[in-house]
C-alpha cells in the first residue's frame, strides 16, 4: 500500500515538472513577424495583431511546401 | 555568378537555411534547392502573397527589403534586391542576423561575373619563332 502511495505520488511529481519544464521552454516561441525597410527602419508584429495572423498562415504554408518538396 | 551555383554555396555555408528559392519580379522562379518543381513554385507564389501583404503595412512610403516570419515549426526569410528576391526557411529559432547576411550574400554573388581563366601568355621567344604550317618544306 505504502508503494503503492509512493509510486503515485512519485509519478504526479514527474508529470507536474515535466509539464513546468515544457511551458518555460515554450514560453519565448512566441510567432511573430519583424519587417524591415529601406530607410533603416524595422517593425516587429507580435501575434495577436491583425496583419500577423494575415502573415502568419501564409508563412505555414511556405514552410509545409518546403517541407512536402524535399 | 551561377544561381543554381549561389544556392550550392549558401547551403554549404548556412546550415541553418533548408530550403531556398530565387526568383524575379515576375515571381519566375531562377533557382531552387527544392527537387520538386511543382512546389518551387508554390513556394514563389505564397513568398510574393507575403511580401505584398507585409508592403501593404509599410509605415509612409518606405519599401520592404526583407522580412522573417517566426512560427513555432520554423522561420521563414524573404529578402529584397534590386529585381531579384530570395525566400528561405529555417528551423525554429535561427540565429536570425546570420541567415540575413548569407542570404543577402547570395544575391550579392548573383551579380558578379564569373571568374574568367587567366589567358596563356606568350613570352617573347614564343611570339618570334615561326609556326610550321603543313606543306612547307624543311
Amino acid at each position: 500500500m505504502q508503494r503503492k502511495a509512493r509510486t503515485l505520488v512519485g509519478f504526479s511529481a514527474g508529470v507536474l515538472a515535466g509539464t513546468l519544464l515544457y511551458r518555460r521552454g515554450t514560453r519565448g516561441r512566441r510567432e511573430r513577424v519583424d519587417l524591415y525597410f529601406d530607410d533603416g527602419s524595422m517593425v516587429s508584429l507580435a501575434e495577436g495583431q491583425q496583419v500577423t495572423e494575415t502573415l502568419l498562415p501564409i508563412a505555414r504554408r511556405i514552410l509545409a511546401a518546403a517541407r512536402n518538396g524535399r | 555568378m551561377d544561381a543554381a551555383q549561389a544556392l550550392a554555396d549558401l547551403q554549404e555555408i548556412s546550415s541553418q537555411i533548408q530550403a531556398a528559392v530565387v526568383f524575379d519580379e515576375e515571381a519566375t522562379v531562377v533557382a531552387s534547392t527544392v527537387a520538386d518543381e511543382a512546389r518551387s513554385r508554390e513556394l514563389v507564389g505564397a513568398a510574393v502573397e507575403l511580401l505584398s501583404a507585409a508592403s501593404a503595412s509599410a509605415p509612409g512610403e518606405a519599401q520592404l527589403v526583407q522580412l522573417e516570419a517566426s512560427t513555432g515549426e520554423g522561420s521563414v526569410f524573404v529578402v529584397r534586391d534590386a529585381g531579384r528576391r530570395l525566400v528561405a526557411t529555417t528551423g525554429p529559432e535561427p540565429t536570425v542576423g546570420l541567415v540575413f547576411y548569407d542570404l543577402k550574400s547570395c544575391l550579392r554573388a548573383l551579380d558578379t561575373e564569373p571568374a574568367k581563366r587567366p589567358r596563356k601568355r606568350k613570352t617573347a621567344a614564343a611570339k618570334k619563332a615561326p609556326t610550321k604550317e603543313a606543306g612547307d618544306a624543311t
